[in-house]
């Protein structure tokens, strides 16, 4: 647990981490859905412009952080601290468990953070509503955490930040954060991505139920898939060389 | 081996038994340990020296569990590397490493303290290691030294029974060596086991029990640091000598080798006592005389000049470290 703490402690000291995990995505919030706040169904969706991109930039800012948790581990590999971890009793799976419980720390201040614009920006739904989208999101979560770790076992911390921003930002673009994605190849395409079912939590207030089968399907998918490249990563980057 | 005789039963700190590691490199294989043998008893503290490609690092990777032998054991206190690690039996400061940011010093000691069921108190590591006055530092505000230091307090914090040193004070000036080594000397002090690689052969004599010598992947020299520099000449005699005679010096007993440089010679000894003695009988008007102390530096010099060069086997002519104790 103290080791937990102190992972905490030193990702929200990290100022720059900080601005761009959180203050950027709010910002871009307001700016965005602002002026559209009176678009009570954006592209026909039924849904107001602030809620859709409550959720959308909700998904963008869990997904960048959920990775760049993970990909800290790039970091720590860089300066030799997963060599000095490796010679301490520290388990494999505490190690990991801290920088996914980290991932979610983070993933719950952007949500707070959002929701709080939102309702500012007149975002109304009820307490069951919002409960339901909060899960729908932190499960949504689960493979873009398995790919920070992931990529921070393959990837060095020099290259981390562009691979890390280019395919957040394509998986956010494929998802619908920034439009919606109603019909025709991309829907399909978008509908076999994590990150679109992530901005599906919207639809949780206008009655429809989360993400039915096929979003379950595809996320636990995902999930599985990430969390299996991901232990492989692990394990190979920490067994004897 | 000095240590194997005090007891069969007890485990060693550190056994090292036909270690071999070879890396298979694009160009060639790489055979950076051949076949070491160590063992290390508790409470010993044991330099490990030699030149860069010795097998050193490689040695103390596989006796850390990071990397693992081709053929080959390794034991501490009786158990594989992993398992006494996972006991946190072990501490180490590695060659590579720096510090995590965006913590400060004492932040991060409790942080990896925090991994040991019994580790020593923060207070006690920072002031043992003299960095009680930057504890509340971040620690990417450091200096080498000061980050040499909070390595050290790092590697000592979980109180490991076996402390494991690469190349500790590189980076270091005079002053913070000193303390540095002062600290060790306190923890060895406790019963611990040290084992150190160092370039710095004076730390060797001055802080070790033992040396142990390596190159091109072998022991070359095993013994306590005063029977490694007596078994090479061990002390040199200058002076100025008026119609020195090469053939009779050399007849002089003591004397390993002559080197003469007009009136001056140098005069290799094995024993510089008897040397000394006999060459004021023979050269009683002998001036400005010196007798100068090897170091290891020298010892070390000699035993692995008479190593084969890599890729070729060793001779049995090769000094073995049987034949050298």
């Amino acid at each position: 647990m103290t080791y937990l703490r102190y992972e905490l402690i030193r990702t929200f000291r990290n100022i720059r981490f900080v601005i761009f995990a959180f203050a950027f995505p709010l910002v871009l919030y307001l700016v965005i859905a602002a002026p559209n706040r009176n678009e009570h169904s954006l592209a026909g969706t039924g849904i107001s412009a602030p809620l859709y991109y409550m959720v959308g930039l909700a998904t963008f800012a869990v997904m960048t952080g959920a990775v760049s948790s993970g990909a800290r581990i790039a970091a720590e590999r860089q300066v030799g601290w997963n060599r000095q971890l490796r010679v301490t009793p520290l388990r494999s799976r505490t190690y990991l468990v801290t920088k996914v419980v980290t991932a979610y720390a983070m993933a719950l201040v952007s949500i707070l953070l959002l929701y709080a614009a939102g309702i500012a920006l007149g975002v109304r739904m009820s307490a069951g509503d919002w409960l339901e989208m909060t899960g729908l999101l932190l499960v949504g979560l689960i493979p873009f955490a398995a790919l920070g770790v992931l990529v921070g076992h393959l990837v060095s911390a020099d290259t981390i930040g562009p691979v890390m921003g280019g395919v957040a930002a394509l998986l956010a673009l494929l998802g619908g954060t920034w439009f919606p994605i109603t019909s025709g190849f991309m829907y399909d395409l978008a509908r076999s991505l994590p990150s679109y079912w992530l901005v599906r939590a919207s639809h949780v207030p206008i009655g429809s139920t989360g993400w039915g089968s096929l979003g379950w399907l595809v996320v636990a998918a995902w999930s599985v898939a990430l969390i299996a490249l991901a232990a492989r990563a692990h394990r190979r980057d920490t067994r004897p060389a | 081996m000095p240590s194997a005789t005090t007891s069969h039963r007890r485990a060693f700190a550190v056994e090292l038994a036909m270690l071999a590691k070879t890396f298979h490199t694009p160009a060639e294989p790489v055979h950076a340990v051949r076949g070491v043998n160590l063992r290390i008893a508790p409470g010993e503290t044991v330099a490990l020296l030699g030149p860069n490609g010795a097998g050193k690092s490689t040695t103390i990777d596989m006796l850390l569990g990071l990397a693992n032998p081709d053929t080959g054991l390794v034991r501490v206190f009786g158990r594989p590397p992993a398992d006494a690690v996972a006991e946190g039996s072990i501490g180490a400061m590695q060659q590579t490493g720096g510090l995590i940011p965006d913590l400060s010093v004492r932040e991060l000691v409790t942080m990896v303290a925090s991994l040991y069921v019994d580790p020593m108190k923060v207070d006690d590591v920072l002031e043992l290691t003299g960095i009680e006055d930057i504890a509340r530092q971040r620690t990417n505000r450091l200096s080498g030294g000061q980050t040499q230091r909070v390595r050290a307090a790092i590697a000592l914090v979980g109180d490991p029974e076996l402390l494991v040193l690469d190349e500790p004070t590189v980076g270091m000036d005079v002053e913070s060596r000193r303390s540095f080594w002062q600290t060790m000397r306190t923890y060895a002090s406790t019963g611990r086991t040290i084992l150190f690689a160092t370039h710095y052969l004076d730390e060797a004599d001055d802080y070790a029990d033992r040396a142990v010598l390596m190159a091109r992947g072998r022991v070359v020299a095993d013994g306590p640091t005063t029977v490694i520099k007596a078994m090479v000449g061990s002390r040199t005699i200058r002076a100025t000598l008026s119609n020195a005679d090469r053939v009779l010096l050399h007849s002089l007993p003591g004397i390993v080798s002559v080197d003469r440089h007009g009136e001056a010679v140098i005069l290799s000894c094995s024993d510089s006592d008897a040397a000394i003695r006999a060459l004021l009988q023979a050269y009683p008007d002998a001036r400005d005389i010196e007798i100068i102390g090897a170091g290891l530096e020298q010892a070390f010099l000699q035993l692995t000049a008479d190593q084969p060069p890599p890729g070729i086997p060793r001779q049995a002519s090769a000094p073995q470290q049987e034949n050298l104790l």
